[in-house]
């Protein structure tokens, strides 16, 4: 493989509440191969999410390095990290983060709006299987097919990375099986650099590679030699 | 305390500047009350009060000379408590190091004593001595004008003699609260003083020793008026009485009344508007406040509490807003309403303050606004409280939207998802919408309603000056003469034209009803001064019969055609019945006119003149002045010019403090609705917003979405807010007018626009208190949280 696409040094991440200090990150060392699927395990609270939202651009670090290609975006100021999100990364939550007054389609368009090389919403939305309820609002729409919106919105604007945290978290496992052949299909298909939190074990078989994540460490690192699609997996 | 209580006082404290906004917004609708409301009582109290213990007569009568026996026969007429027999003449001023001449009134006092009736409160100085014809006491906004102590000396023309006069003592009297010059539509302390001089010393200088051309009576209370009047007009008839009033026709009472009218109308209007405002808004933002909390009384039912511990924890936090808001207001309100009552008491010259309390303002002000918060969060805490407490933990279920025109309508694609999320947000809570745009609406109103007042006033003033009295200065006879004093005026130095007219002072009937006025006699193609017809061009008076004035016509409800019955005053009381042939426009006092022609056959001795008309050549006003300073036929000058000054000033200055205290507090009115929409706008949606921002949109572009909502809210209000300021200021106007001045219903086009460019600028400083909030958004918080 070449050169990494994210390439994280020595991040720690210390959380200051008050007189306390939580340590969400360690030390993690981690890189992310071009077109690669993560899976990142662990307990609630074991830094996952903090590492995810550091890569994304959402939060900060406390010291250490994060690379995305060349550029460094630990270095980042608060106008560079929105450009970078805009231009790169499509983040997919748990709880969906749909706007409630826009249809799906136009969930889709949000995006594709500001993009520079964006897919058609419509095409976004059929490759989550969602083609017949562009129309719909949020409301009008099931968990699963919500997040799948979500995920179109991600990808419609063709980012490099996708970063999913607990995308399945909210789901009953038959229609997370949907999203993440949603998500499955995207890295097959786009070659899409993709990282999943999760605390379900399951889903770890879909990965190339599965990080496991303990008190702001990363524990263990495996290489999966075979992938299971995803509707071979069970939880 | 209980841990509630500490809940409480958390929540105030976080939410201190929301607190803040809503309380004084409630504030405003307090303070206008007993602002508008106090200052009118207390001004009349003061009033009644400074009449009260100087004794102001309550019947009048001028006459040309009768003998003081006769105060006899005058004191025994039924209900008469008080009587002074006095002696009052137009006396012509010359002040050191004033060009223009000024006028004054002589009036006598007892040599010895207090008068019966209208006695003078001794500011300084001392009472002039009698039998000294140079002492004399003078008004005291006349001394401030001229900065006059006791010992001070000016020059008065008296009985056509020049006589230099010295100043013991300044005074203020019940009569001339509202001193105002012959010809003059506002007070101008500067060009007209009253004077008072011992009778003795009077009548030496005017020749009336033994005799009295005025009277003033007090009367008993509950006595009949009309009685003693025509008791009265029986017993002067004999010496020239020229028709006895009560106060209603005393001008300086006049004058005053209409004020108080006007200061009343204020009251009545604008603070009821802004308490229903407040009280509104009030009602609006703490719905939406309380239905925030919503989880949390989830939790707090999950821990046991009952819904009506938590309905009182949260009625709680509305009644301490309340309390905050309506303290503020009467603090606030009774130092305004003492600061403007002090102002107004300055003004007319009182010479004490009485400023009441009313408790009633507080205590009614203080119920609709606690009860409006209450309403308003009764709601909203129902609908919270009532809820499984499973349920209100969860956040609410997401919000059904409908799309504006079919969801996948191309119309739809020219807008940015940004504008659109906005404008369905808008649309998705219509009630919500049009509350806000009503309430910003109202702000744009209240303003509309403070400023108009200049325009109305402005226009009248142009009006007046500029096509009816047009005028540089009108010299009045001190009795009537023949045409032939017209040649001698326009030969004064500097007049460029001069106009003679007729006035004579009548009671003009029409059934039951009917009005002490003046019928102004105008010549034909007459130029300086000119009746104006409703469309506000000249127009000539009719070769015969009276042309009335709108107001005049509605007062006696006269129609054209009607007889109309006169009463000549100054002419033994003689009757006449004469036909309406015209009604015509005038805002100030109650205008008839009639062709001077048809005047002189109606009174039937002879074309005569009361004064002239004159046009000036400025760059010989300081000989003309000279000139009339040694004339003594002419008994008082109005000059125009100055009194279009004096009268724009003085009503400028009245608007002026009323205006500024609206306006200022229309934009606390303005920053609460604004504000407090945005910020619970905000607080609704920050986890849209924070949503948006992690894909990538920008801190403006994200603000835009909240910014697009408020625009549209802003601009919704603008037309609207156009609509209710028009109808408000109607109800002013409709308040404002009296016999002495209508104000005509005049708004600019301007003070629309200022209105609504004040509205928007402090709408544009709560977007970017709230854009600052959007950009301290906690990303990672919001987005793990479940709302």
């Amino acid at each position: 493989m070449d050169k990494p696409i994210f390439s994280v040094h020595c991040l720690t991440k210390v959380y200051r509440t008050g007189e306390v200090e939580v340590f969400a990150l360690r030390g993690v060392d981690l890189d992310l191969e071009e077109g690669e699927m993560a899976v990142l395990l662990g307990p609630s609270g074991s830094g996952k999410s903090t590492l995810l939202n550091i890569m994304g651009g959402l939060d900060h670090a406390t010291s250490g390095k994060v690379h995305f290609r060349d550029q460094e975006l630990t270095g980042f100021s608060e106008r560079q990290l929105t450009r970078f999100r805009r231009e790169h990364v499509g983040f997919v939550f748990q709880f969906y983060n749909l706007i409630p007054s826009l249809t799906a389609w136009e969930n889709v368009a949000l995006v594709t709006e500001i993009s520079t090389d964006p897919m058609a919403p419509e095409e976004a939305l059929e490759m989550v299987g969602l083609k017949d309820r562009m129309t719909h609002f949020p409301a009008q729409l099931s968990g699963g097919e919500q997040q799948r919106v979500a995920i179109a919105r991600a990808i419609a604007k063709r980012p490099e990375v996708m970063l999913c945290d607990e995308p399945t978290g909210a789901l009953d496992s038959k229609t997370g099986i949907l999203v993440l052949e949603a998500l499955w299909r995207i890295n097959e298909e786009l070659k899409t650099t993709t990282a999943i939190i999760t605390h379900n074990a399951g889903i770890r078989d879909i990965a190339h590679r599965v990080f496991t994540f303990k008190d702001g460490r990363i524990a263990e690192a495996e290489v999966n030699d075979r992938r299971a699609r995803p509707a071979e997996v069970s939880w | 305390m209980s841990v509630l209580d500490r809940k409480l006082l958390r929540d105030l404290a976080r939410m201190w500047a929301q607190v803040l906004a809503i309380a004084l917004v409630m504030a405003c609708g307090v303070a206008t009350l007993v602002l508008a409301i106090g200052a009118y009582r207390s001004l009349d109290e003061t009033r009644a009060a400074f009449y009260d213990r100087y004794r102001f007569a309550t019947v009048f009568s001028g006459l040309t000379r009768a003998p003081l026996q006769l105060k006899t026969r005058l004191s025994s007429i039924s209900g008469v408590s008080g009587i002074e027999l006095r002696i009052v003449k137009p006396v012509l001023l010359d002040i050191p190091g004033m060009v223009e001449p000024a006028t004054g009134i002589a009036v006598s006092i007892p040599d010895f004593g207090e008068p019966a009736v209208n006695r003078l409160y001794l500011r300084s100085g001392r009472l002039p001595e009698p039998g000294r014809t140079s002492e004399i006491a003078v008004t005291e906004p006349f001394a401030a004008a001229h900065r006059m102590a006791p010992g001070s000396r000016f020059d008065a023309i008296m009985n056509g003699r020049k006589r230099t006069l010295t100043v013991t003592g300044i005074v203020l009297s019940p009569e001339y609260i509202y001193a105002i010059g012959p010809g003059d539509l506002v007070p101008d302390q500067r060009r007209f003083g009253v004077f008072f001089m011992p009778r003795t010393a009077l009548a030496g200088i005017f020749d009336m020793t033994g005799a009295f051309n005025d009277v003033a009576i007090r009367t008993q209370r509950n006595v009949d008026l009309r009685a003693v009047i025509d008791a009265l007009d029986t017993l002067l008839k004999p010496y020239g009485g020229t028709g006895a009033h009560d106060r209603d026709d005393q001008i300086s009472h006049m004058f005053l009344d209409s004020e108080l009218v006007q200061l009343r109308a204020m009251a009545m209007v604008i603070p009821p508007v802004f308490l229903f405002v407040s009280a509104f808004l009030v009602n609006m933002i703490l719905t939406r406040l309380i239905a925030l909390e919503r989880e949390q009384v989830g939790l707090m039912k999950a821990v046991g509490y009952g819904p009506m511990a938590i309905a009182w924890h949260y009625a709680k936090l509305t009644l301490i807003v309340a309390l905050v808001g309506i303290a503020i207001g009467s603090v606030a309100g009774n130092w305004l309403g003492r600061g403007m009552t002090d102002l107004y008491a300055r003004f007319y010259s009182f010479p004490f303050l009485i400023f009441r309390q009313s408790l009633d303002l507080y205590a009614i002000a203080a119920t609709v606004s606690a009860l409006a918060a209450l309403a308003g969060s009764a709601r909203a805490i129902w609908s919270v409280v009532r809820l499984p407490p499973a349920v209100a933990m969860q956040p609410p279920a997401p919000t059904r939207y409908r799309s504006l025109l079919g969801a996948g309508s191309r119309l739809l694609r020219v807008f940015s998802q940004l504008t659109i999320m906005a404008l369905r947000h808008l649309i998705r809570w219509p009630v919500r919408t049009l509350t806000t745009a009503l309430g910003t609406s109202l702000a744009v109103a209240l303003l509309i309603t403070a400023l108009f007042a200049f325009d109305s006033t402005a226009f009248m003033v142009d009006t007046v000056f500029t096509r009816s009295e047009r005028q540089d200065a009108t010299l009045s006879f001190s009795t009537e003469r023949s045409p032939r004093a017209l040649q001698e005026v326009a030969a004064m130095p500097g007049v460029l034209r001069a106009e003679g007219f007729r006035a004579t002072p009548v009671i003009l009937r029409h059934g039951h009803r009917e009005r002490r006025l003046v019928i102004q006699g105008l010549v034909r193609e007459a130029d300086l001064s000119r009746a104006l017809d409703k469309a506000l061009d000249s127009v000539e008076p009719p070769s015969s019969g009276l042309m009335i004035s709108e107001w005049v016509a509605n007062l006696l409800d006269l129609h054209i055609g009607d007889i109309a019955e006169v009463e000549l005053l100054e002419r033994d009381h003689r009757m006449a019945a004469v036909p309406i042939s015209s009604v015509v426009e005038s805002f100030i006092g109650l205008a008839v006119y009639m062709r001077t022609d048809a005047l002189d056959r109606m009174i039937g001795d002879g074309p005569r003149l009361s004064g002239v008309h004159v046009a000036i050549d400025p760059s010989q006003l300081s000989k003309l002045y000279e000139t009339i300073k040694r004339t003594p036929a002419v008994a008082a000058i109005a000059l125009q010019g100055l009194s279009r000054e004096r009268f724009r000033e003085t009503i400028e200055e009245n608007i002026t403090i009323m205006t500024t205290v609206y306006a200022a507090l229309a934009v606390i009115i303005t920053f609460g609705v604004v504000y407090n929409s945005a910020r619970i706008q905000f607080s609704e949606r920050a986890r849209e917003l924070a949503s948006l921002r992690v894909l990538g949109f920008t801190k403006g572009e994200v603000s835009s979405v909240l910014l697009i909502e408020l625009g549209a809210i802003v601009a919704l209000a603008q037309p609207l807010g156009w609509l209710f300021g028009y109808f408000f200021s109607w109800t002013v106007v409709e308040g404002f007018s009296s016999d002495l001045f209508r104000v005509p219903f005049i708004i600019d086009r301007s003070t629309f626009a200022a209105s609504s460019l004040v509205v928007l600028g402090v709408a544009a400083l709560s977007a970017l208190i709230v854009r600052r909030r959007v950009d301290r958004l906690d990303l990672v918080r919001v987005l793990k949280t479940r709302e």
